[in-house]
């Protein structure tokens, strides 16, 4: 009889509590996607509470895993943050949502020269949230940065000082702007170059990391790496012995851009949320974590000065003229990928 | 009344279904189909095992066996003696150094793991200690030294606690004849300690082997992806380049390998009763 009755105020314990937590559960709900570290995340807290939302927030590490996520629908995703290339491929294929621009009016910030680019041609599907580009973060102590080439990742003066970046498309375009070729390149005998230059290098690299270059690169453990341009901002930022350096053969330009998958069960939140992120002080809030170059116009006007004088953040135009942009190599992706598989697995 | 402890077996079996074998009955499916589009439409094809036999991965999984046995070999000379000297500690003693051997295992993996790479850089602990004491520094983080350094570190428990089982449940009186009859220590431990402590040993082997030939965290981050071993290639498969059927039948291959590599072990177990054998 006791046991009986045990179990009963059990039961309806859990009743009780499930009934509570389904309360809780009645409010909206965002399922974000996004880089790791790319956005401060006290913004998330903020906007939950100012709007009774909940963001559920996940982050990945490539646009090859983003996709994947997507791809696989483990989750719902409401709104994502990627690549250009990979958002291109998205479209393509029919995943992304177009935009109701009338829910985002703080578009009209967004810098004219990040709209109307190759990956959304008409401005549909995706709005501008940082760019950057690729290049070598080193240390001025002990390296010779004056060749201002792409062959100072090659110099086996600084074996195993050399950390590399373990992405396909970027370890590509190194090799591929060093051969002099263009880093879309879907030629076989280009890429076979590439991937022995690439195999080449390999005797003189220390690691091959995704995210963790900064770090080392503080902690002055390594001579110079392989990073994107916020990371090189953010390392500068933390030890003085630090520089950038754009190779003069050119280097990657890329946009990162919010864009709503067709899995959304909520677009009218993500063009809202959308809209906060393109807000200046969202913005503002989000160069002084993130340290990316920023596609807003108000919020340029308010950054530091000496953020403005790194040319890591507000990159040269005569750099950028050199600059080339990913673009989807469609089917021709399992070209880079089979070789960089070798490269990794040589 | 009737037995009716049985029923309270069913919940496992319910576990089992679906996160056992379901799972595996999907890499399955996945490592013999193509992505062709759904349900509907499945092709079975054996060309991603095919594909699985040319030399580049094949230098991978050799590598990772290597990698793996290499491991083994340090934990089973480091895990016996310790657990050796465990099982012959008095009770109070045996308990702290029992503890001491799992308290690690209480923190996450991945933290342990991270500890390492900021003990073996190049301005990390041991390389200053190193200054200090007047050597030259050693490159040791990125390398496959390390590699094996954190596949030991973080699989030990595994080999002491099987080992220290087995050596603990022996049967005193045997070796207290063999010295009544007077046998020199080493053959005792010959003779009596090293046949009786094989079950453990077995069991340590494998679940020491085991995680080491498929552990692609500790390669990615105390290797510096540098050497990649199986583990690595199935990540990649699945994460960043959507062959879910490959990366299935690499999975596949390696149970097989694994279930091979049991059975062989199997053969060498003195003590057909089960014993001290975790499994």
């Amino acid at each position: 009889m006791k046991k009986k009755s045990l179990l009963i105020v059990s039961i309806t314990a859990l009743i009780l509590a499930a009934g509570c937590s389904s309360k809780t559960e009645e409010k909206e709900v965002l399922n974000v996607l996004n880089y790791d570290i790319y956005i401060d995340k006290t913004l998330i807290s903020e906007y939950e509470e100012e709007n009774n939302v909940t963001i559920k927030y996940d982050t990945y590490s490539t646009p090859e895993e983003m996709y994947i996520k997507a791809k696989a629908g483990a989750s719902d995703y409401d709104l994502i943050i990627s690549s250009e290339y990979m958002i291109e491929r998205m479209i393509s294929e029919g995943m992304v949502n177009k935009l109701n621009f009338d829910n985002i009016p703080n578009y009209q910030f967004i810098d004219e020269e990040f709209k109307n680019q190759p990956y959304d041609p008409n401005n549909e599907y995706a709005v501008p949230y940082f760019w950057g580009t690729l290049g070598i973060l080193y240390n001025k102590t002990t390296v010779d940065a004056s060749s201002d080439s792409w062959s100072m990742l090659w110099n086996e003066k600084y074996s195993q000082r050399i950390i590399m970046m373990d992405s396909q498309r970027d370890a590509f375009a190194a090799a591929l702007k060093l051969l002099g070729y263009s880093l879309n390149t879907v030629d076989e005998k280009e890429l076979d170059e590439a991937k022995e230059l690439l195999i080449q290098q390999r005797p003189l690299v220390m690691a091959y990391i995704t995210d963790g270059a900064p770090d080392i690169m503080i902690n002055e453990e390594a001579d110079m790496a392989l990073v994107w341009s916020g990371e090189a901002v953010s390392a500068m930022s933390e030890n003085e012995n630090l520089d950038f350096v754009i190779p003069k053969e050119g280097s990657n330009i890329w946009i990162d851009a919010m864009f709503i998958p067709s899995t959304t069960k909520n677009q009218p939140l993500a063009e809202e949320f959308i809209n906060f992120l393109c807000s200046k002080e969202a913005t503002l809030r989000n160069i002084d974590e993130v340290w990316y170059s920023t596609v807003h116009t108000e919020a340029i006007k308010e950054v530091d000065e000496e953020l403005l004088n790194n040319s890591a953040f507000n990159i040269p135009s005569e750099d950028i003229n050199k600059m080339e942009m990913f673009r989807d190599p469609k089917e021709f992706i399992d070209l880079y990928t089979s070789r960089w598989t070798e490269i990794m697995a040589e | 009344m009737k037995d009716r402890t049985k029923y309270f077996a069913y919940p496992y079996l319910v576990w089992i279904v679906i996160f056992i074998v379901f799972p595996s009955f999907l890499v399955l499916l996945y490592s013999l189909t193509t992505d062709s589009g759904g349900l509907t439409n499945i092709n079975f094809t054996m060309s991603n095992f095919i594909k699985f036999f040319n030399h580049l991965y094949m230098n991978i999984l050799w590598d990772s066996i290597f990698l793996a046995a290499i491991c083994t070999i340090i934990c089973l000379l480091l895990g016996y003696p310790a657990a050796y000297i465990i099982s012959k500690s008095n009770l109070s003693r045996r308990n702290t150094l029992l503890f001491l051997c799992i308290l690690p295992m209480w923190m996450n993996m991945l933290l342990r793991t991270y500890a390492w790479m900021t003990i073996l850089g190049n301005n990390g602990i041991l390389n200053n200690l190193f200054e200090f004491l007047g050597f030259p520094k050693i490159n040791m983080l990125y390398t496959r030294g390390a590699t094996v350094m954190g596949m030991v570190y973080n699989f030990l428990p595994f080999m002491i606690l099987p080992i220290f089982t087995a050596l603990s449940k022996m049967d005193t009186g045997l070796i207290e004849a063999a010295d009544d009859l007077g046998a020199t220590k080493y053959i005792v431990f010959r003779k009596i300690i090293l046949p009786l402590s094989m079950p453990g040993v077995i069991s340590g082997i494998i679940m020491v082997f085991m995680p080491a030939v498929s552990t692609f965290i500790i390669p990615q981050l105390l290797g510096g992806n540098k050497s990649m071993m199986i583990g690595n290639l199935v990540e990649k498969m699945f994460i960043l380049n959507g062959d879910w059927n490959f990366g299935s039948a690499i999975s596949i291959i390696m149970m097989i390998i694994i279930l091979i590599s049991m059975s062989i072990m199997n053969k060498f177990d003195v003590d057909k009763e089960g014993g001290a054998r975790l499994w």
